[in-house]
């Protein structure tokens, strides 16, 4: 082919493409309106999440956006936040890290949202903890208890929500130290920051009673090894720090092996309902909750089975009206409870919100804890969620929380009984009953 | 003289991307990013499969070489960007030169069968040695920072697209001069008849290695790149449905063509955002969305085999001289 029509080709191919990126940009409004912060104008506030609706990790954690979507659509019919409604896309990912980086530049320069909220996952928002740093989006309420979300200095941007798992390892352990002196304990848990931060917190109090700790990989289901491993070590006690395929899969093994210790779940891999699914599923109708009966968790928010809580009885109120295909179950009350903290963040960024606003809002220590049973930590330097959490003991398949909350730092600090009472939900001033 | 003019078209090209690159949204250049290097590794793929007859189904692995390289040099040993991305397109060359070595003994399915097997293993040593790769978590890269000399307002993902039309552009410079080298002819010679370009002397084993070593030294690069605009390397992103996806878009561009190859780049980043823009049209449900650009892909797959087996590129070709651009001898075998 002569040299002028390969050119020619070039050009057009070249044009072709310009063309269509110039083409794909049109059509795609932008937030605007009266606030100078992407995603708020003067009626709506646009905030984007990614989540896994398939995937590994998807059973029972697909429940957490619907659910927080029904709470905001709740809030909108009551009038929304200041005058301003909230509009909450979460896009899929997958649990899948490479997925997670597009969904969210996606949300970030194409949906053009406000804050990302409630991004789901230990492996997952790592990747783009610092995009939205350097691009100086609020990253609230990271559905992970990573400890690594509370980095003030280095993440100013960003804020974890749920407890920290190096306070539920401390505090689970500290239970354990007390009630089960001298058992030998083993440690089943997933080999990333989730599964290390509750190992890591375990340490802090039972180093020494500790005689297994077993890592998985997510993805690869053969969970054999580690569980045979650790009944070699003749455990009394295993904890999981799982997910809740991890947690059925993991129990599923040792009904096989016969191995029978006292189980201890991280409230992670903890809810009854979708552990019991999970097992039933896999087991092909065969295995149930009672599997995981007599475990003890822990909690943070009221449980769920607690129909005399206010908060619960909200909830499940919502839950009927704007997400009834879902079952009632922790992950529900979870994606509510952080919609509940996304919405008094809102309010308390006041009337005209900027990113800036939030985030000063929130290392004002301004949002109080809502349905939580323990504060949050949230202050200038300190980006950490609820800072404790309270013994549950699953007894018919339900949570029955027992004792009183506790709370500590993610650090060696004391573990001390926390006394507040729970606010109820008209107290908060950010959603009528 | 090809060597200038190659240089004048490559210096033209690189004014038109600025252009563009300037009247883009950030999201759209993150687009134009992801166009370059996907233009990289097909660019590099076409040149094995179109210019010397090789088949490989292993350039999604080695497009993970590439970015597993310049993720720990960068993201762990704090390297410049420029000197992790030259390590990248070398160590994913050295690799090449080895799946060469296999290659140059293989034929056809066989060939297909040992590359096929390279693209679903290597990944897995990701999980294999958590420490050194992360695991399935990847290891993450920072952000590139835009030379202050830009100002503080520059977007990141324009500063990403220029990272990602650079290697695009020095990819073209160099694939188009070997192309009508002595070395891009002796390729065809070997691809057209193995028996008679042994018997005018030529070493056919020395020059398929050689292919793909140049071939993966391509996918390095766009690995590299790649790894840079998304800032990560995991295993999740290179699967086998990356290396099909790849020789998908140099069949769909045009076998053999850079511009063919830049046709299946545009293909390969667009039709899952024309598929995203027809299902939120049709307010298709989410089940149906995450599936349609596969089907797209084999509709439009489909379409152009049929319609136009030489590609978007041939079919082009075949326009230009139904209206008279050229003399209508036939003169497929050279690539443009």
């Amino acid at each position: 082919m002569t040299s002028s029509i390969r050119r020619a080709h070039l050009v057009l191919a070249c044009s072709v493409a310009a063309v269509a990126l110039l083409a794909a940009g049109c059509g795609n409004s932008g937030g605007g309106g009266g606030s100078s912060s992407p995603g708020v104008s003067d009626t709506t506030v646009k905030i984007g999440g990614h989540t896994p609706l398939t995937g590994p990790a998807a059973p029972g954690y697909s429940e957490i956006a619907p659910a927080a979507k029904a709470f905001f659509e709740y809030v909108n019919a009551q009038g929304g936040i200041n005058g301003r409604k909230i509009e909450y896309t979460y896009k899929d990912d997958g649990y899948n890290p490479t997925k997670t980086v597009s969904v969210v530049r996606e949300l970030v320069l194409q949906d053009k949202v406000f804050a990302i909220f409630n991004g789901l996952g230990t492996p997952t928002h790592t990747k783009v903890v610092d995009y939205l740093n350097t691009s100086k989006v609020p990253d609230l309420f990271v559905a992970s208890g990573c400890p690594c979300w509370d980095d003030a200095g280095s993440h100013p941007w960003t804020f974890g929500w749920q407890t920290s798992y190096q306070i539920e390892g401390k505090i689970l352990g500290d239970y354990i130290k007390k009630n089960f002196a001298g058992k030998k304990v083993g440690v089943f848990y997933q080999d990333d920051d989730f599964g290390q931060g509750g190992l890591t917190g375990l340490k802090e109090e039972i180093a020494d009673q500790i005689v297994a700790a077993k890592p998985y990989q997510p993805g690869n289901t053969d969970v054999a090894p580690q569980i045979t491993a650790i009944q070699k070590a003749k455990a009394d006690i295993l904890v999981d720090f799982t997910i809740p395929a991890y947690t059925a899969l993991g129990q599923l093994v040792s009904f096989k092996v016969g191995f029978k210790p006292q189980l201890f779940l991280s409230n992670v891999g903890a809810d009854p309902t979708t552990v019991g699914g999970l097992l039933k599923s896999f087991s092909k109708g065969k295995a149930d909750t009672a599997l995981i009966e007599g475990a003890y968790t822990d909690g943070y928010l009221p449980s769920v089975d607690d129909t005399s809580n206010p908060w619960i009885a909200l909830f499940k109120k919502i839950h009927d009206k704007y997400d009834a295909k879902a079952p009632f179950d922790g992950n529900v009350e979870y994606g509510m409870a952080a919609a509940y903290t996304f919405a008094a963040a809102l309010k308390a960024a006041g009337d005209d919100p900027t990113r800036q606003g939030i985030v000063d809002a929130l290392n004002a220590g301004k949002v109080a804890p809502g349905p939580g049973t323990v504060p949050y930590r949230y202050a200038k330097d300190d980006h950490g969620g609820f800072g404790g959490v309270q013994i549950g003991h699953i007894v018919n398949g339900k949570i029955k929380l027992i004792g009183q909350p506790m709370v500590t730092d993610p650090a060696s600090g004391p573990i001390t009984p926390y006394t507040k009472p729970q606010q109820t939900p008209g107290d908060t001033g950010v959603v009528k009953p | 003289m090809t060597l200038l003019r190659n240089l004048a078209v490559t210096l033209a090209l690189a004014l038109g991307l600025l252009i563009v690159s300037l009247a883009l949204t950030p999201f759209n250049n993150l687009r134009l990013a992801s166009i370059a290097y996907y233009f990289v590794a097909l660019a590099g793929l076409t040149m094995l499969t179109g210019l010397n007859g090789q088949i490989s189904l292993g350039h999604g692995a080695l497009m993970a070489v590439g970015a597993y390289t310049v993720a720990i040099l960068v993201g762990r040993d704090g390297w410049a960007l420029v000197p992790a991305l030259v390590a990248a397109t070398v160590v994913t060359a050295l690799v090449g030169s080895l799946l060469g070595v296999v290659a140059a003994r293989l034929r056809g399915p066989y060939l297909a069968g040992a590359t096929l097997a390279f693209a679903v293993g290597l990944p897995g040593l990701a999980d294999r040695y958590p420490h050194a790769f992360g695991g399935e978590n990847g290891l993450i890269i920072p952000p590139p920072t835009p030379p202050s000399g830009l100002g503080s307002a520059f977007p990141l993902e324009r500063w990403e697209a220029w990272i990602a039309c650079v290697a695009a552009l020095i990819a073209f410079l160099a694939l188009s001069n070997l192309q009508h080298s002595r070395v891009g002819r002796v390729m065809r010679a070997v691809r057209d008849d193995e028996v008679a370009a042994q018997l005018s002397g030529l070493d056919v084993a020395r020059i398929q290695i050689v292919a793909f070593v140049v071939s993966a030294a391509c996918a390095g690069l766009a690995g590299g790149t790649l790894a840079v605009v998304t800032q990560l390397a995991a295993p999740g992103a290179f699967t086998l449905a990356l290396s099909l996806s790849l020789l998908t878009g140099i069949v769909l561009g045009g076998l053999g063509s850079l511009t063919g190859a830049l046709w299946g780049a545009i293909v390969l980043v667009m039709l899952p955002v024309w598929s995203d823009d027809i299902a939120n049209h049709f307010s298709l449900s989410n089940d149906v969305q995450s599936n349609l650009p596969l089907a797209l892909y084999g509709i439009v797959l489909m379409g152009v085999i049929v319609a136009a087996p030489e590609g978007i590129q041939g079919a082009l070709r075949r326009l230009g001289r139904r209206l008279g651009l050229r003399p209508s001898m036939s003169h497929k075998e050279e690539g443009a």
